[in-house]
């Protein structure tokens, strides 16, 4: 598959009262034209970091993105683009939906203008095709009569339709990314559903790149075919969506996968509870950022970065226990 | 079998370092929170002008109850020194009655300064008292309490004042509880918008399912939530008072001679405010400077306390 | 049969608003079994938070009954009311606004030893802090902090040694995890399940997310706009559901599978959420409903008992 964008390596801090905050400790990976791939991981793992920089919108100071950092876009690298280039970049490129769509529109214009502008600020047409234009995306994102829908304010819209029209303005202008950072933790389960299913469809018939941000490994299940897992600012392992659901390798998938109780399950499934809280991003743990919860922490965890060992094509997993003298730990 | 993609240093990695390790399950992990006085601290380094207020309001408190160091007796008359410039003996000069100017602004300050607190800490108490119990309450009680609250905030102060002391002999005591009788309404008022927030939070809720008193539910988890509000607005009524109780004892309602405060030496000022015009300045600068100070540390404290107008 | 611990009788809870009269809760009726979870499902606005408030008295009811152990709630006066408050807890969803920031980690786990006069010395109050903060997994030596001090996960233990500290025998557990990270969610819930196991508490347990209700519940209440839509036990609600709002909101819950996502069926629901301000007449779910027909809109559905314990709202369903 062609790339489309490449994370090489990326460092992001910001500087506090405290200290230096290291949000993003030395991130990789890529994303395919038109492939849908899940950033996972708790709060303050740096995934919304992550997704903010490939967008350009962290604020220095107090943040920095550090040197060594790349981010190739279409083979640029985009950190070093110029304001004007960042400009024609966002929107026309690459959009972001964020968590909160009411934060997002401007209360005082309606919807449809809010589109418009948008079109209008990447493309040259009248303002009446504009118009035209955010009815069809309204359509697209499956509002039913978008003719009246965008003369709207948002307030009259309820949130499972307001993130629609978050899609919608992120969607003007055919990016060729869209990132959508948790896009439906604010919303109830039905509508939930109804937004994953929205954004895996228009993935696949607008044949977009997609990376969707969540904190929940349950939903990224059937959108994504590509899953990055992201502790206290790291990637620990990444793979394909059967890779992590059926062979995860790294201690924190699997237990992951198991802290959390499945609906089909049969009664008296057993959580597992991952003991402890994630590390302190000021002064993070030398050696493996999971190492001061993990149940297989060796002394070598918490010395040493643990290095990354490939599985089967593209699954990558970083952990000590896959280290030859680990091995023979096992068997004895 | 997995395939190594990060060059490693085989000499560094030892075989016996990949025994289980054995962790202290014990440990208590440092906090990188920050304290209401730490924020403070640092509201203040980031701002100089309240720096320099707190500075200039502290000399002014210091110097006022310490004004017993002078050399000069505030009331001795010195009729041949009267009216004088400022000089190396009496720096900012003398009055008609040849005392020395600086020295009765410091014995004046004391009556200002200690008029203006007293009268807030009362207005504080009642507000607060008044504040906590219509907000928690609430319904009818609410409703007369606040009725009472714009009673007393439309009727206008100082005439109500100077009316009750054609009555009343006006001194230190009666002066503070008539401030503090019309201050106490913005307190209350603050306190009661408060209340009805914080008695909504759940850690209120929970002490009521455990089954705490009213009384200790406003004491120990109401009041002390909005300590930060009370002082700031205590910071503003004692600037409040200590304009009234120089606007009253300028039009001669304040303390009973021979004491003096800022408010009648201003008094005092004004006849002769042709000749010397320093008569009146002296009173005048201390009463703005403590009062602006005091404006100025309200509004920092204000900034440094709520976690809303954080940046 | 087991006896009933809290047993909830046609409850109206109505607020006042501006646009009309905002009916929460509307005509809701359960039990819960002594040494039980009854876990309350349902989105948001649908009343779950308001039942459960309502049910321990935190709120007034507008119509109907609440009896804990056979008494009114809403009635319970001077030792009676204080009896009430040492049986009955509540745990919360924001664990930052539940703890007052104020107080001493050990003031906050004594105040209710404090009000109903649980210890007589000073001593005995020390040791008695320590060990529930022990049994909730923290250090003794986390008593003498501020709460700012600890993560979302230890605040929420700090709330459930609050709790535990009057012995209660029932707890309302309203939404406790939602709040909380995946990873932490885990070890508060083993943590309730382990308490549960120990102390034999009652937990009526409030959650949006079913996979984690059905977890910890034995038997599970969906909410629909201020109506109970089905009552059953959680294998049955899994396996059988019955009215057509839970058999959509069953569908819509993600299964960390992806083969199982794929051939996943799921029921889209029609239209939106109507507003709980005055509520379409009939059955609340008509609007939504593939199945609605007349009768759903004249008349609203009695929670009737279709099987041994399985108790459905819904008029198509025989």
């Amino acid at each position: 598959m062609e790339k489309l964008l490449q994370v090489k390596d990326l460092k992001v801090s910001f500087h506090s009262y405290a200290g230096e905050v290291q949000s993003v400790r030395g991130v990789s990976f890529d994303v395919g034209v038109g492939e849908a791939v899940a950033i996972v991981g708790e709060s303050g793992c740096g995934k919304s970091v992550t997704a903010k920089t490939i967008m350009g919108l962290i604020q220095t100071p107090p943040g920095e993105i550090k040197a060594g950092s790349e981010i190739l876009f279409e083979g640029t690298n985009i950190l070093a683009m110029t304001e004007k280039e960042w400009a024609q970049y966002r929107g026309a490129s690459c959009s972001i939906v964020f968590q909160d769509a009411l934060a997002a529109l401007n209360p005082t214009l309606t919807v449809g203008r809010q589109i418009a502008e948008k079109v209008m600020l990447h493309t040259k047409v009248s303002k009446a095709d504009a118009y035209k234009e955010a009815e069809r995306l309204l359509t697209l994102v499956g509002i039913p009569n978008p003719a009246k829908r965008v003369k709207q304010y948002p307030h009259e819209f309820s949130g499972g339709m307001r993130q629609r029209v978050m899609i919608a303005i992120a969607l003007a202008c055919q990016p060729k990314l869209l990132i959508a950072d948790e896009p439906t933790t604010a919303l109830d389960v039905t509508i939930q559903a109804d937004i994953i299913d929205l954004l895996k469809d228009l993935q696949q018939q607008l044949n977009m790149a997609v990376i969707l941000i969540t904190h929940d490994l349950g939903i990224v299940a059937d959108v994504a075919k590509k899953i990055v897992v992201m502790y206290s600012g790291k990637v620990v392992e990444k793979g394909s969506n059967t890779d992590i659901f059926y062979r995860s390798k790294h201690p924190y998938t699997q237990a992951l996968l198991r802290a959390v109780p499945r609906l089909d399950a049969d009664e008296n499934q057993e959580l597992e509870s991952i003991e402890g809280t994630p590390p302190n991003l000021i002064a993070p743990p030398v050696g493996c950022p999971f190492s001061t919860r993990c149940k297989e922490c060796m002394n070598i965890c918490q010395t040493q970065e643990p290095p990354e060992y490939e599985f089967e094509d593209g699954h990558i997993c970083r952990c000590w226990l896959y280290h030859e003298f680990a091995q023979g730990n096992k068997e004895a | 079998m997995a395939k190594l993609l990060t060059p490693l240093d085989k000499a560094a990695i030892r075989a016996e370092d990949f025994a289980k390790a054995v962790k202290d399950e014990n440990k208590v992990e440092a906090s990188f929170e920050r304290t209401v006085f730490q924020q403070l601290v640092s509201s203040f380094r980031q701002n100089k002008l309240a720096i320099l207020c707190l500075i200039v309001l502290l000399t002014i408190i210091l110097s006022s109850i310490f004004a017993f160091l002078s050399p000069y007796d505030p009331d001795e008359m010195d009729v041949m020194n009267k009216m004088a410039g400022p000089s190396a003996e009496h720096w900012f000069g003398t009055d008609e009655l040849g005392r020395d100017s600086f020295t009765r602004a410091l014995y004046g300050g004391r009556v200002s300064l200690s008029v203006g607190f007293s009268a807030m800490v009362v207005s504080v108490i009642i507000g607060t008292l008044i504040g906590s119990v219509s907000g928690y309450v609430g319904g009818k009680v609410d409703a007369v309490l606040m009725r009472v609250v714009d009673i007393f905030q439309s009727v206008p102060s100082l005439l109500m004042i100077i009316v009750f002391f054609s009555f009343v002999p006006s001194n230190m005591v009666t002066l503070i509880i008539m401030l503090a009788l019309f201050s106490w309404t913005g307190v209350a008022r603050i306190v009661r918008a408060q209340t009805l927030t914080l008695k909504e939070r759940d850690f209120v809720v929970a002490a009521k399912v455990l089954g705490v008193s009213h009384a200790k539910i406003i004491m120990r988890h109401i009041v002390p939530n909005m300590a930060t509000q009370i002082i700031v607005a205590a910071s503003l009524s004692v600037a409040g008072a200590i304009l009234d109780e120089s606007a009253l004892s300028f039009l001669g309602y304040g303390v009973a001679l021979p004491k003096s405060s800022w408010g009648s030496m201003l008094q005092n000022a004004q006849q002769y405010i042709l000749y010397d015009p320093l008569l009146a300045l002296i009173p005048g600068a201390f009463i703005l400077l403590t009062v602006l100070c005091l404006n100025i540390l309200g509004d920092v404290l204000q900034h440094a306390l709520d976690p809303r107008l954080h940046k | 049969m087991s006896e009933k611990i809290l047993e909830v009788k046609n409850l109206k809870k109505y607020f006042k608003s501006g646009k009309g009269t905002l009916k929460a809760v509307d005509d809701v009726s359960f039990f819960i079994n002594k040494g039980e979870t009854l876990g309350v499902v349902g989105e948001s606005g649908c009343g779950k938070t308001t039942t459960g408030r309502t049910c321990i008295g935190i709120l007034d009811k507008t119509e109907g009954q609440v009896l804990y152990k056979g008494k009114d709630v809403h009635s319970l006066k001077g030792a009676d009311k204080k009896a009430f408050t040492k049986e009955v807890q509540i745990i919360f969803q924001d664990p930052y606004s539940s703890l007052d920031p104020k107080m001493r980690v050990h003031d906050i786990i004594a105040e209710g030893l404090r009000a109903h006069k649980m210890c007589a010395t000073k001593e005995q109050e020390r040791a008695k802090v320590q060990e529930l903060l022990t049994t909730v997994g923290l250090n003794a030596e986390h008593a003498t902090r501020y709460v700012h001090e600890f993560s979302g996960g230890q605040r929420q233990r700090i709330g459930i040694a609050r709790a535990l500290a009057v012995e209660p025998e029932f707890i309302v557990c309203d939404e406790p995890i939602s709040a909380l990270d995946v990873s932490i969610q885990a070890q508060i819930v083993n943590l309730l399940i382990r308490l549960q196991k120990e102390k034999g508490l009652t937990y009526m347990f409030i959650a949006h997310d079913l996979s984690m209700v059905k977890h910890i519940s034995d038997r599970v209440a969906v909410m629909y706009l201020g109506t109970v839509a089905e009552i059953t036990d959680s294998n049955s609600l899994y396996r059988n559901p019955l009215h057509p709002y839970t058999q959509a909101l069953l569908s819509a819950i993600p299964i960390p599978d992806p083969e199982v996502e794929e051939k996943k069926e799921r029921i889209k629901l029609i239209g939106e959420l109507p507003s709980p301000i005055d509520p379409p007449a009939g059955c609340r779910f008509k609007g939504r409903c593939k199945y609605a027909t007349d009768i759903c809109d004249k008349e609203r559905p009695e929670l009737r008992e279709v099987e041994t314990g399985h108790y459905v709202a819904c008029h198509m369903v025989k």
